[in-house]
């Protein structure tokens, strides 16, 4: 791991750094309200008089919020706990109508777990995660509507959110945002939480630190709600890099709150936040202890889907997939569905090819989903089927493969109507090949002493035919001819 | 348990309570006392008790995930000092 330490003025320091993700749960409704869950409502539209923080009001728990965090927490392969409670951050702000956020501090739904991330490379590390716990999220505060006033919308308040804390098992930027997008395609495949960065349905909050490499823990700084893979990278290098320099000063590193600004591309102190710290946690008298039935808990279990890391295994062992393949295909459930489909009976690996390549480089490109693909899987199987036994070669099949896209028709129906067909007809080829000889005597001489030249009147006859003789045919009609074995 | 002027002034300020710089050292004295008076307490055996959270001897109810609450913005906002459009407002707070 040599290769992500910092190199200082005065030596290496390897950066430690730890997570906490905030996933808002996929439900309807709220976390203790009957209010709708959503994105785009009017403001404080999606509003009850218990996430406005009237007094007197009553929260009363939402089962399928309770269901997500225990199918989350059996993904992450953690400890679900019987019996947790809710507890009362407390601290002021304009959106926080209760005067209180509603956490679990001391006795968390989910306990320890682990998650084994993939690089792209295909190596793999394990994150420990300590805790998953419910909480409502917050309102949200307008800055800029008015010179002297905040406008507030309390759409936000009162969702349900699920915080994953994992352990300071990171040493790398690469590494934390490597961590984040595992646990997102858990998450999208558990069906818990969206996992819509953009709209901050997964937000997360880096706590990082700096060390000499072997030495204990540094003091860290914590950045808050950073929201995309890039801005994590950069947050993280940037952080480091700031505390290195302090360090390599003589000086001394404050714990903190801290903010990313993207467009500055740099980490600054929140101050205000410093006197909120004392959030005076108690248990809520509100709400009972939550108490869960273990055949609850199983029949959750049950109900989980093939995981993402073990269909990833699943692919690369029953297809022969490369790792970076495998991960590319499982990071979706839709990918991983259309792959399968497409693949039935047909040389897999060609499949991922073309599917991972073609496919999702060209949906991508024109930053479409796979469902939202032209091509069903069945026909690029079909493709792929064609080009198996010989009747198009790699070459044409780019072509067939830009009408397929088009919406012209069946793999099959558009090289057959397009004339595509590979010519393996030896007496055609043979009479090409022939005519290329006797026009180039020197470059006939020349492969004999130099075989890899052969590739030149390979070339010669894909063009004279137009790119579709069999190149295999092509290849062994010209080794007869010129004397190679 | 004794609280001192400070702590009171710290606690005063975290609850968003004005309290008249002559009124700290009273008011360290009565919550000391009533500290003390709970303290009591402490006196009780408790090995071997589970810390208890709630007098109330049932399991908490769980609701629905069904929208069945909101969708009404005058409602919420009628309380309210001042709204506009829809929104809360409040005197500005910056971040």
């Amino acid at each position: 791991m040599t290769d992500t330490l910092i190199q200082g003025r005065t030596g290496p320091w390897e950066i430690v750094l730890g997570l906490e993700v905030h996933a808002q749960v996929a439900s309807r409704a709220k976390l203790f309200s009957g209010a709708a869950v959503g994105f785009g409502a009017g403001p404080n539209a999606q509003v009850s008089t218990v996430d406005a923080g009237f007094p007197g009001m009553l929260p009363v728990l939402n089962r399928f919020c309770v269901e997500q965090a225990v199918k989350t927490g059996l993904g992450l392969n953690a400890q679900i706990h019987r019996t947790s409670r809710f507890d009362r951050k407390n601290y002021f702000y304009p959106d926080l109508p209760q005067g209180y956020q509603i956490s679990q501090l001391y006795h968390p739904i989910v306990g320890e777990g682990a998650l084994e991330v993939e690089r792209d490379d295909g190596s793999t590390f394990t994150v420990g995660i300590e805790r998953l716990h419910l909480e409502q999220d917050a309102g949200k505060s307008i800055h800029d509507m008015d010179p002297h006033s905040t406008y507030v919308d309390l759409n936000r308040s009162g969702t349900a959110l699920m915080e994953i804390v994992s352990r300071p098992d990171m040493r790398s930027a690469e590494d934390a945002a490597a961590y984040v997008r595992t646990l997102r395609t858990l998450l999208r495949a558990l069906g818990t939480c969206d996992g819509d960065m953009e709209k901050g349905n997964l937000r997360a909050d880096v706590n990082v630190s700096v060390r000499r490499p072997g030495e204990g823990l540094g003091t860290r700084c914590e950045i808050k709600n950073v929201n995309s893979f890039r801005f994590i990278m950069q947050a993280i290098e940037y952080e480091a890099r700031r505390q290195v320099e302090i360090l390599e000063d003589g000086g001394k590193i404050t714990q903190e709150t801290r903010l990313f600004d993207p467009g500055r591309g740099e980490t600054r102190s929140m101050r205000s936040k410093e006197e909120a710290h004392d959030y005076r946690y108690f248990p809520d008298p509100d709400l009972l202890p939550l108490v869960l039935e273990e055949a609850w808990i199983e029949e959750i279990r049950a109900s989980l889907p093939e995981l993402p890391a073990a269909r990833r295994r699943r692919f690369a062992e029953q297809y022969g997939l490369t790792a970076y393949d495998a991960g590319v295909l499982t990071a979706e459930d839709e990918r991983a569905a259309y792959f399968e489909r497409a693949a039935g009976g047909r040389n897999a690996k060609l499949v991922a090819n073309w599917t991972v390549n073609d496919l999702l480089g060209r949906l991508s490109a024109e930053d479409r989903g796979i469902a939202e693909s032209p091509i069903p899987p069945e026909t690029l199987g079909e493709l792929v089927g064609l080009i198996e036994e010989g009747t198009i070669s790699s070459k044409i099949a780019k072509t067939v493969f830009e009408k397929l896209w088009a919406g012209e028709g069946s793999a099959r129906e558009v090289v057959e109507r397009e004339g595509l067909v590979q010519v393996s007809d030896t007496g055609a080829l043979e009479a090409a090949v022939d005519k290329l000889i006797a026009a180039n005597p020197d470059k006939a001489e020349a492969v004999k002493s130099k075989p890899q030249a052969i590739g030149w009147f390979v070339g010669q006859v894909m063009k004279e035919t137009g790119g579709k003789a069999n190149p295999a045919v092509v290849n062994a009609l010209l080794r007869a001819r010129l004397g190679i074995d | 348990m004794a609280v001192d002027a400070e702590t009171v002034r710290r606690v005063a300020r975290l609850a968003r309570i004005a309290e008249p710089e002559a009124r700290l050292d009273p008011l360290a004295r009565e919550i000391s006392g009533i500290l003390g008076w709970i303290e009591q307490l402490n006196e009780v055996d408790v090995e071997g008790v589970e810390p208890m959270a709630t007098a109330v001897h049932a399991t908490q109810p769980l609701r629905e995930d069904v929208v069945a609450d909101g969708g009404d913005p005058a409602r919420v906002l009628g309380n309210a000092p001042r709204s506009d459009d829809g929104f809360f407002v409040v005197p500005k707070v910056v971040e």
